[in-house]
C-alpha cells in the first residue's frame, strides 16, 4: 500500500514489527500498542526511531509520557467511516503537542484527505495506488475552511473579518426583538 | 462477514433477482443472460436455493451497473410473472397514490 | 435572511467539483458503492424504492424567494414536477438520477442551495423555529446562532464520521416550536434569573426505536462557549458512541448508558480544556454573521386595519384568518402558514408551479422570504395585515389556503412505503384517508389543535412518538397494520405517546382515528379544552375503551 508523505508516494523507512517477532537491533521500527507499552523506556532507548500503531478505542493520552521520543505514532481507520482517529489526531497535535509523523492507516481513501490533513496527518498509508498519486492535487481541492483546527489554516470568520472596513457600530441592537 | 457465495440463502417460491440500475436508480430485474431489465416479465426466474445463490452472486458482482442486490418474490400466475409482495408491487409500479403532477403530459 | 458570500460559494463550488469527481469514479467503477454510498449521502443523496433521492437542506427553514424559484427549475428539470417539504426543513426531490446529480447541485450551488450534510454521520441540518427572528414571544432570533454553528460543523474535519447521524436544533422562544427535546443537542436561548442572555443545553433526544426526550446537561452557558461546548460533546460523541451496532449507536443511548450526570460531567472535563482556546467566541465573529442576515425594511404600521376588517365578512376568508394567520412581533404585520396538506393530496408536496407562484406571492406580500416548517407546512413571515384579504386570494388560487392548520387533517406524514426503501407500510394514503374523513371544516375546526403524525416504519420519520395521535406502521404477515399511540407532545413539554392497543389493519386506520376523535368530543369539559389536555386529564383509558369495544 503506496505510503505518502510530504505529498509524493515514498518508501516506508519503518519496519513492521509483526506479533512475537523480535524487534531488529537497529533501524526504524513500528511496534504495535501493547508490544510498546510492554517495553516503551526499553525501546525507547534503542538506536534508531521507534513508532507505535495504537489503536482507536484506546485514550492517546496513554502516550503522552512518550511522545517526544516517538518518531511516529500510526492510527487505524477500520473502515473509512470509523472516524475515532480524528479525534485522537487532533488531542495528539493540539493538546499533547506531538511533533512527529503521525500516520493514517487502515482504509485510508483519497476522499478522506483533506479531512486527514486537518486533522494533524502528515503521512498516509493509502489504499490504492490511484488515490496515493492524486494526493497533492486532491489536497487542493477545498480553499475555504470554517472550523479552526490545529492545521493553522485560516478560517473563513477570520478572513472576513481581517478584510473589512471597521466594522459599524452596535449591530447587537439588530438582534432584540 | 459470508461472502454471498457461501450464505445460505433460503427462499419461499419462485424468486427473481432484484436491483436498481447504478446510473439513474430504476428497479431492474437479472435476466438469465446476465443482463438487466425494468420488464419483470424477462427476469430470470430461480424455484431453489441453489440456482438463487448463483444468480444472486453474479449479480452481486455486477457493481457498475446495479446497486442494492436482492431475492425478491414473486408469483407466477396467468398474468405472467407478477410481483410477490406489496414492496415489490410498490416498485415495479410506483407509489400507490396520485403524484402531485402528471408527469409526462 | 442570510447572504452568501464569495467563501459560501467558493466552498459550494468546491464540493461540487468533488461530488462531480466522484460520481464519475463511481460510474467507472473506480470506486466500489461501498465506497461510495457514505460519499454520495454527506451530500444528501439516497438510494430509494424508485430512483435516487436528493434531500436538500433549508438551513434553519429560511428561502429566498429566488431559491425557491431554483427548487421549482430543479424539480421540473431534473425530477417530476415536485418536491416534497420533510420533518427536518428540508425539501425532497424523489426522482433523480445519479448521472445527474453534479449538473443538478452545480444549478442549486448557484442560488445558495446544496444538500451538504442532510444525510450521513454527520452534524445533519440544524433546525429552528418556523417563526425565528417574528414571533412575539423570543428573545433573540436563533438564526444567526444556528448558522455560526452550521458554519462550523460543515466539513468539520474531525466530525464528518460519527457513528450516526447528529441533528442540532436552536430555540429562542418560551414556547418550543422546534421540536428540540427530540434532537440529540438542543440549545435554547434565554435570560437566567441575573438577567443575561444564554443557552440551555439539552443531549440524547431522538425518536426511531429507542425514543428518548433530551436531557438538560447545561442549564446556562453563555453565548461565549457555545462553539466550544458543542466540540465538547462531539468529541465525546465520536470517540464514545457506539460503532458495533448501528441501533444503538446514537448519542442518546450513549447519554442513556452513562447517566446524564456522568455524559454531563465528562462534557464538562472535555470542555475545561477548549472553551479557552480558539474557539471562544468573540463578538466581531458573530457580528460578521450577524450583519449579513438581512432583514425587512418595516413600514410602520398600525393593527386590524380597515381592509382586514372589510374582509373579515367573508365568512370563507374569516375561517381562513382565524386558522393560517398569527400575531407578529412587529404591529400591523403577521406570520402566515401555508397549508401543504389539501385534503386527499399527499402532505407537504409542493409542485414546481406552486412554488413558482409562491415565490411570487412572497415577493409581493413576504419581502421576497418564506419559511419551513417541521410539520411540513410553509410559513410567510412579513405579511402586512392590510394585504391579507388579497393574499389569501393568491393562496387560494395556488392551492394552499385549506383552513386546516393544526387541525386533524394537518397531518404530518413521512414518505413510507410509496417511496422510502425502509418502510414497512405506507404513510401518505393512510393520511390522505384521515383527512377525507375529516374534511368538513365545521368538524375539524370543532375538535381543535389535534397533530397527527405517522410513520411508516420505527425509524420514526414522520414524528409519531410525539404526535397527539401518533400512528406507526408495521408488518404482520405480509399485511400493513398500524400502531396507535396518543398523548405524545413535541413542544416543552415533550413527551411521548401512549400505545392504545394492538395493531389495526390499514383499512381500518381512518375509523379508530374517528373513534378517538369522537372519544374526546364527548370526554372534553369545555369546548376548548384541547385533545393533549383532555387525555391529560382523563388518560389513555376512556380512549382505549372506545376504539377497541367493537375490536
Amino acid at each position: 500500500m503506496p505510503l505518502v508523505k510530504g505529498g509524493r508516494i515514498v518508501a516506508d523507512g519503518f519496519t513492521h514489527v509483526e506479533d512475537g517477532a523480535p524487534v531488529p537491533e537497529r533501524g526504524a521500527v513500528l511496534v504495535p500498542a501493547a508490544r510498546f507499552l510492554a517495553d516503551a523506556d526499553e525501546l525507547l532507548r534503542r538506536d534508531g526511531p521507534v513508532g507505535v500503531i495504537w489503536p482507536n478505542d484506546r485514550a492517546v493520552g496513554e502516550l503522552s509520557p512518550y511522545l517526544d521520543r516517538l518518531a511516529l505514532v500510526a492510527l487505524v481507520f477500520p473502515t473509512y467511516k470509523d472516524g475515532r482517529a480524528y479525534s485522537q489526531a487532533r488531542l495528539l497535535r493540539e493538546r499533547y503537542g506531538y511533533r512527529g509523523e503521525l500516520r493514517a492507516t487502515g482504509q485510508v481513501l483519497r476522499d478522506q484527505f483533506v479531512f486527514l490533513i486537518r486533522a494533524g496527518f502528515d503521512a498516509f498509508d493509502v489504499v490504492k495506488q490511484a488515490d496515493a498519486e492524486a494526493f497533492e492535487e486532491t489536497a487542493k481541492r477545498y480553499s475555504v475552511f470554517f472550523q479552526p483546527t490545529g492545521d493553522g489554516r485560516m478560517t473563513v470568520a477570520r478572513k472576513r473579518i481581517a478584510r473589512r472596513a471597521p466594522a459599524p457600530a452596535a449591530r447587537q441592537d439588530r438582534l432584540r426583538a | 462477514m459470508t461472502s454471498p457465495l457461501q450464505q445460505k440463502i433460503r427462499i419461499t417460491g419462485p424468486s427473481v433477482v432484484t436491483a436498481n440500475r447504478l446510473r439513474d436508480g430504476a428497479v431492474v430485474y437479472r435476466t438469465a443472460a446476465g443482463e438487466w431489465t425494468t420488464d419483470i416479465g424477462k427476469a430470470a426466474v430461480v424455484s431453489t436455493a441453489t440456482e438463487a445463490t448463483e444468480l444472486l452472486a453474479g449479480a452481486k458482482n455486477d457493481g457498475t451497473r446495479a446497486v442494492d442486490v436482492y431475492i425478491a418474490p414473486v408469483k407466477v400466475d396467468r398474468d405472467g410473472v407478477v410481483p410477490g409482495n406489496l414492496r415489490e408491487l410498490i416498485r415495479l409500479r410506483g407509489p400507490t397514490i396520485d403524484l402531485p403532477v402528471t408527469f409526462g403530459v | 435572511m442570510y447572504r452568501y458570500d464569495d467563501f459560501d460559494r467558493t466552498l459550494l463550488a468546491e464540493r461540487v467539483k468533488e461530488f462531480r469527481g466522484q460520481v464519475a469514479r463511481r460510474l467507472s467503477g473506480e470506486l466500489t458503492e461501498d465506497e461510495f454510498k457514505s460519499l454520495r449521502l454527506m451530500n444528501g443523496v439516497y438510494l430509494q424504492l424508485h430512483a435516487y433521492m436528493l434531500r436538500i437542506a433549508i438551513p434553519y427553514g429560511t428561502l429566498s424567494s429566488a431559491q425557491l424559484r431554483r427548487l421549482a427549475y430543479v424539480a421540473r428539470t431534473y425530477d417530476r414536477g415536485y418536491g416534497h417539504f420533510t420533518t427536518r426543513q428540508n425539501i425532497q426531490f424523489n426522482w433523480i438520477k445519479l448521472a445527474q446529480l453534479p449538473d443538478a447541485m452545480a444549478d442549486l450551488a448557484e442560488a445558495g442551495l446544496h444538500g451538504l450534510q442532510t444525510s450521513g454521520n454527520c452534524v445533519r441540518n440544524i433546525t429552528t423555529d418556523q417563526w425565528a427572528g417574528v414571533a412575539p414571544d423570543e428573545i433573540e432570533d436563533p438564526r444567526p446562532w444556528a448558522e455560526l454553528i452550521r458554519q462550523h460543523v460543515t466539513l468539520h474535519p474531525e466530525f464528518s464520521f460519527l457513528p450516526r447521524k447528529f441533528k442540532i436544533a436552536v430555540g429562542a422562544a418560551a414556547h418550543d416550536r422546534a421540536a428540540l427535546r427530540i434532537h440529540d443537542l438542543a440549545l435554547r436561548l434565554h435570560r437566567n434569573g441575573a438577567g443575561e442572555e444564554g443557552f440551555e443545553v439539552m443531549v440524547g433526544g431522538g425518536l426511531g426505536r429507542t425514543p428518548f426526550i433530551a436531557k438538560t446537561i447545561k442549564p446556562f452557558l453563555p453565548k461565549r462557549d457555545v462553539l466550544s461546548y458543542i466540540e465538547a460533546v462531539l468529541r465525546l460523541y465520536n470517540q464514545y458512541g457506539r460503532r458495533d451496532n448501528i441501533y444503538k449507536a446514537r448519542i442518546k443511548i450513549l447519554v442513556h448508558d452513562k447517566g446524564a450526570e456522568q455524559f454531563a460531567k465528562e462534557v464538562e472535563a472535555e470542555w475545561q480544556s477548549i472553551k479557552d482556546g480558539m474557539l471562544a467566541l468573540d463578538q466581531a465573529v458573530f457580528d460578521d454573521i450577524a450583519t449579513r442576515f438581512v432583514y425587512p425594511a418595516y413600514e410602520t404600521l398600525a393593527d386590524d386595519p380597515p381592509e382586514l376588517k372589510a374582509a373579515l365578512g367573508d365568512p370563507r376568508f374569516a375561517t381562513w384568518h382565524g386558522n393560517a394567520v398569527n400575531r407578529h412581533k412587529r404591529p400591523g404585520y403577521a406570520i402566515v402558514t401555508l397549508s401543504l396538506k389539501p385534503i386527499g393530496k399527499p402532505t407537504g408536496d409542493c409542485t414546481a408551479d406552486q412554488m413558482d407562484q409562491i415565490a411570487d406571492i412572497a415577493d409581493r406580500y413576504s419581502f421576497g422570504e418564506i419559511r419551513v416548517g417541521h410539520e411540513q407546512n410553509l410559513v410567510l413571515p412579513h405579511v402586512a395585515q392590510r394585504d391579507l384579504p388579497d393574499l389569501w386570494r393568491a393562496l387560494d388560487a395556488a392551492g394552499v389556503a385549506t383552513p386546516n392548520v393544526n387541525q386533524i387533517s394537518d397531518i404530518i406524514a413521512c414518505p413510507g412505503l410509496d417511496y422510502c426503501s425502509l418502510a414497512n407500510a405506507r404513510a401518505i394514503p393512510v393520511a390522505q384517508n384521515i383527512a377525507k374523513r375529516f374534511s368538513d371544516p365545521k368538524l375539524s375546526q370543532s375538535l381543535g389543535r389535534l397533530h397527527i403524525n405517522i410513520s411508516g416504519c420505527i425509524n420514526a420519520c414522520g414524528h409519531h412518538h410525539v404526535g397527539h395521535i401518533g400512528i406507526l406502521g408495521v408488518e404482520k404477515n405480509g399485511e400493513e397494520f398500524y400502531q396507535i399511540t396518543i398523548g405524545g407532545r413535541a413542544d416543552e413539554g415533550a413527551e411521548l405517546g401512549t400505545l392504545i392497543g394492538p395493531a389495526v389493519p390499514y383499512a381500518e386506520v381512518a375509523d379508530v382515528v374517528e373513534d378517538i376523535a369522537e372519544a374526546y368530543l364527548s370526554l372534553r369539559e369545555r369546548p376548548d379544552e384541547l385533545f393533549i389536555e383532555t387525555f391529560r386529564r382523563v388518560g389513555v383509558e376512556p380512549f382505549k375503551e372506545r376504539v377497541y369495544a367493537t375490536r
